[in-house]
């Protein structure tokens, strides 16, 4: 594995959770009850934690002495490697929830893998994440089973919702040259190994919550490799005004 | 939406050999979901390693009323406490 792939490899990971914690942290006193509302930020803090750590690598990795700040504020759309999914905007709590769940069930058994990762950094992270991913994954599980098999609105709102952010959801399993050099390097896990079981426990999830699985199986990709939505330049947008406007500034 | 949920009383226990101690109230639909939230709004700067939660209907309280008749016969006696008793300097954690 090149050094320029081994950065790559990192800033997906960092991205993934940079991105969705940046969506997450656009709920905070928007939630739908009090307690919600403090979960879903603190969810957020937990993802925003993750990235500081895998960023702060991959500026070490890259070698020209970018710090987390550098990559995670002044980076535009092209360069960022997240999966489309998490870009998605927050719509409602349906969204939010459906869009937690693919990812987080994808997120666990990836970090669950990258314990056993060749590269000692890797696996130190992954270690310390995995505790908060596994809290997120029982969270949005619990959300999709109790508003999915919950009433005739909250079922009808969380299955269109499933519908529409399905198409998302395999982006996350497909191996491209970045992950089959992380592999073969020992330092990530082979996705296709991973697809069963992300695969297993969203099916049971879905079934538990009385969701369908959508019959669409053509799924959407780009995000790994730099191609995003329309919606991330407006994400970014937000999350770096600081730093644009006022360069180099610290509080 | 929380006006359909009913309230819960939370109790952290902050440490082991420590008792659980009320620390506030929240809404959930159920039981499962009340550790959850009280685990978010109560333990999120490390405050402790326990969480019950109780339905705050089934906890049932002394009367304001009654404070008189339950309360001030306690006030002189004082042969209940364990004041007249001097302790030696070696005895800690008293």
């Amino acid at each position: 594995m090149t050094q320029a792939q081994h950065f790559e490899y990192l800033l997906r990971l960092g991205d993934n959770a940079l991105v969705l914690g940046q969506r997450l942290g656009e709920w905070c006193g928007h939630g739908p009850v009090l307690e919600q509302d403090i979960a879903i930020t603190n969810i957020a803090l937990d993802l925003v934690g993750q990235a500081r750590s895998w960023l702060s690598y991959a500026g070490e990795v890259e070698g020209k002495g970018r710090d987390e700040d550098a990559i995670a504020m002044l980076r535009d759309v092209g360069d960022f490697r997240n999966l489309l999914l998490v870009e998605q905007p927050n719509e409602d709590w349906a969204y939010t929830i459906v869009r937690q769940f693919l990812f987080d069930s994808f997120n666990y058994y990836l970090h669950d893998a990258l314990r056993s990762s060749g590269d000692e950094r890797v696996r130190a992270i992954a270690e310390k994440s995995l505790k908060e991913v596994t809290y997120h994954l029982r969270y949005s599980s619990e959300w999709m089973i109790r508003l999915g098999d919950g009433t005739e609105e909250s079922r009808a709102k969380m299955q269109a919702a499933l519908d529409d952010l399905w198409m998302y959801g395999g982006e996350c399993l497909v191996v491209d040259e970045i992950d089959k050099a992380a592999a073969e390097a020992g330092i990530g896990p082979d996705l296709n190994l991973l697809a069963p079981m992300v695969q297993t426990r969203r099916a049971s999830i879905l079934e538990e919550a009385t969701l369908s699985v959508p019959s669409n199986s053509w799924m959407q990709g780009g995000g790994k490799r730099g191609i995003h939505s329309e919606y991330l330049g407006h994400l970014l947008t937000e999350l770096q005004w600081m730093q644009r406007a006022y360069p180099g500034m610290e509080w | 939406m929380s006006n359909n949920w009913p309230l819960w009383e939370v109790f952290i226990r902050s440490k082991n050999g420590l008792s659980h101690k009320h620390v506030g109230s929240l809404h959930a639909a159920d039981a499962a979901m009340a550790v959850e939230n009280a685990r978010d709004v109560y333990t999120r700067r490390n405050e402790g390693i326990s969480i019950w939660v109780v339905e705050s209907r089934y906890i049932t309280a002394s009367s304001p009323d009654q404070a008189d008749s339950l309360f001030d016969p306690a006030n002189d006696k004082v042969y209940r406490h364990p004041t007249f008793y001097s302790l030696p300097d070696e005895v800690k954690h008293i």
